[in-house]
């Protein structure tokens, strides 16, 4: 079908405001092909299906929207106390002062930048076709955007396991960055290791990630996305899960004129599992919030488990979407998925629209899906008081048993504490 | 202590009047007791003293140690001294007895301006308050009331009670739902607490709770008002010939 001239000139505007980096036979060709890719599916639009709920326009403007610089100082960092390979991105440029020496025990790790002009190596075979595989059946234009144009990135081999948790700083110096990084990473059998993520990155961010889990490979993914309120971020994340694999990621919100987080997730061996949450935190007041998880999770394997489990906080006129599906292919017997959104508005500003999908071609297949709206509860707000808790702190109490569920996904303890501290303070903080 | 006088309140929504005129004083170290049957406005006069939502007062007053609490917020009455146990307690998935409990105390202290008490005092002072009403470490950890039966919601109500030490006490048919044993752990727990610079208000249905928790004075409430006022022997009437006579005696 051809593309309405309006997303063709959307595009290619898109395309012609970049650089195209050149490098080795096989990354150009990577570039090309994605571009390729692009041209075929055109840039999206508002009118489109998958982005019915979030307007996409200022992730496909030319320019990064202007976006004010927000004071962290007095924050405290997240995993400020956790022992981890430190790698940090300055607006989307990687800063060897600040970063830690890409050496640690099990783990290759190279950056993409460098890897891109190497004529050999591992990550093409991964590179971009992830991504690819993930455009069907829905077409995600801005992660194939991502791959003819990024950066930089990290690539990441686990051969073992890990001493310490990979982590990726992204700061924000600049009004008007924007940033497009793509890391590959590949976790060979028995290896398992915990990417952190965090820091809003830059004014506009556009992330893609491939993880490719080799059989009984384990990959843990935690990611923080700041406090910084005026970021735009598109981040797609490509997951194959091969047999006995398991593949577990958590992500934190806090503020963000836009964010939409996609996860594709293809499992395709048998007794795999796939976790995905979420807990999104966003209050109108200062900045528009809008936040959008998008998830979609296909069970190829037999005996699989998957879940996600999202929830948002929502205030002064914050919004939230969550698109969320699960799709078993008649091979996935004895499937488990589960699926649960859900969102607290704390006033009759915020709004939250979920668009839950189960689409089942196995017969012995377990699945189950929810999604709820609701309100703060008043008699528990009520009790609290009545025995000395202010009105903000009861408040606070029960946003963080809201969000509890999402928050238990998070399976090292001292990372589930860390996040958890950092929600309090931040709620904390909300409030001076 | 608490000073009631001619407190008149009405649904905020229905604008249907529940307490008709009531007046009432409770002095330091003694124990009032509030009969009546079922509807007579017993509810509404603890959740209006403790500032739950809904309800509008129209007339009269309601002072705590001189202070008109009627304008506080409800955490503002709490660090004042007033405490409501709760006739149907609530449960709060996912926030911890125990984290809900040191919030709580903290928060009043806070309010008083006091310091807070540090989490080991705090663990300290928790099991030894929860052992004498026999309540287990599995039941602090759990969130609160939930999945609690009738009894130990009632326990946990005297607990928090005993962990913050208010000056003025209203228990709300503490006694609903309990069996003998329960009853005499709740009755135990809350007359530990009896002193001197203690009030409280027992609002119960049947005698039996004054059995344990003897009572200085004893009040019966009809239709959103205090029809009658007497000592102990009040509540042995209501036992023994039901609410009809004194009703309509009133009348
Ligand atoms: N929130 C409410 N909505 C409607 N009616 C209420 C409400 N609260 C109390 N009432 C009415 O007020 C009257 C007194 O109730 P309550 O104070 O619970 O009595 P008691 O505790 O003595 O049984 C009853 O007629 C009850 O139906
Ligand atoms: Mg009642």
């Amino acid at each position: 079908m051809a593309l309405a001239q309006a997303r063709i000139d959307l595009t290619e505007t898109r395309i012609a405001a970049y650089d195209l980096p050149e490098g080795a036979t096989w990354a150009n060709e990577a570039r090309h092909t994605a571009l390729t890719r692009l041209r075929a599916m055109g840039l999206p639009t508002a009118r489109d299906e998958y982005w019915k709920y979030t307007n996409p326009a200022e992730l496909t403007a030319p320019a990064a929207p202007e976006a004010a610089l927000f004071d962290m100082s007095k924050d405290r960092a997240v995993f400020a106390d956790i022992d981890r390979l430190k790698i940090v991105f300055v607006d989307g440029v990687f800063d060897p002062n600040q970063s830690d020496d890409l050496h640690l025990e099990g783990l290759e790790i190279a950056r993409l930048s460098e890897v891109m002009k190497t004529d050999i190596h591992w990550a093409m075979e991964l590179y971009g076709h992830l991504e690819t595989h993930g455009q069907d059946p829905v077409a995600r234009p801005l992660a194939a955007l991502n791959t003819g144009f990024a950066t930089d990135g990290v690539v990441i081999r686990a051969t073992g396991q890990v001493s310490k948790p990979v982590s990726l700083i992204y700061l924000h110096s600049s009004e008007t960055s924007d940033a497009v990084l793509h890391h590959v990473i590949r976790v060979e059998e028995g290896a398992e290791m915990t990417l952190l993520e965090q820091g809003p990155a830059a004014a506009r961010f556009n992330k893609v990630t491939e993880v490719d889990l080799a059989p009984t490979a384990r990959f843990h993914h935690i990611r923080a996305q700041g406090r910084d309120h005026a970021r735009r971020a598109v981040t797609h994340s490509f997951v194959r899960v091969a047999e006995e694999a398991q593949y577990k990621s958590f992500t934190l919100t806090c503020n963000g004129v836009l964010t939409r987080n996609e996860h594709v997730i293809d499992i395709v061996g048998d007794n795999a599992v796939a976790h995905v949450a979420g807990a999104a935190l966003g209050d109108g007041k200062r900045a528009e919030f809008h936040h959008d998880d998008t998830v979609f999770v296909t069970h190829r394997g037999e005996a699989c488990e998957s879940r996600q489990v999202f929830k948002k906080v929502l205030r002064n006129g914050a919004s939230g979407v969550f698109q969320g599906k699960i799709l078993v292919t008649p091979s996935a017997q004895k499937t488990d998925g589960y699926q649960i959104s859900q969102a607290l508005l704390l006033d009759e500003d915020s709004t939250f629209l979920a668009k839950p999908e189960l689409e089942i071609y196995a017969d012995d297949v377990k699945c189950s899906h929810g999604s709820t709206t609701g309100a703060i509860d008043e008699e528990a707000l009520f009790y609290l008081r009545s025995r000395g808790v202010d009105h903000a702190s009861a408040t606070d109490l029960l946003v963080l048993a809201f969000i509890a569920e999402a928050i238990d996904e998070i399976e090292d303890e001292l990372l589930r504490a860390d996040i958890a501290a950092q929600l309090e303070l931040w709620l904390a903080r909300r409030r001076d | 202590m608490l000073e009631i006088k001619n407190l008149h309140v009405e649904l905020e929504e229905e604008g249907k009047q529940i307490l008709k005129g009531v007046d009432l004083t409770v002095e330091a170290g003694k124990v009032h007791a509030i009969m009546g049957p079922n509807g007579s406005g017993k509810s509404t006069l603890s959740y209006v003293l403790s500032g739950r939502d809904g309800y509008s007062v129209t007339d009269g007053s309601a002072t705590l140690l001189g202070e008109d609490i009627l304008e506080m917020e409800p955490e503002e009455r709490a660090a004042a001294g007033l405490f409501l146990a709760f006739q149907y307690p609530v449960e709060i998935p996912g926030v911890g007895n125990m984290t809900f409990l040191r919030t709580a105390l903290n928060a009043q202290r806070k309010l008083r301006g006091e310091d807070e008490v540090s989490a080991a005092d705090f663990l300290k002072l928790v099991r030894e308050k929860a052992k004498t009403l026999k309540i287990d470490a599995e039941m602090l950890k759990r969130p609160v009331n939930v999945g609690f039966s009738g009894g130990e919601k009632k326990r946990n109500e005297i607990l928090q009670m005993a962990m913050l030490e208010p000056k003025m006490c209203i228990l709300d048919e503490t006694d609903s739902g309990l069996d003998v044993d329960a009853m005499k752990l709740v009755s135990d727990g809350v007359n530990a607490l009896r002193d001197a610079g203690r009030g409280f208000l027992v609002i119960t249905h049947y005698q039996r709770l004054l059995d344990h928790i003897k009572p200085d004075v004893v009040h019966i409430m009809s239709d959103g008002r205090i029809i009658k006022t007497g000592g102990p022997e009040l509540a042995l009437e209501v036992e023994q010939n039901g609410y009809a006579d004194l009703l309509a005696e009133a009348v």
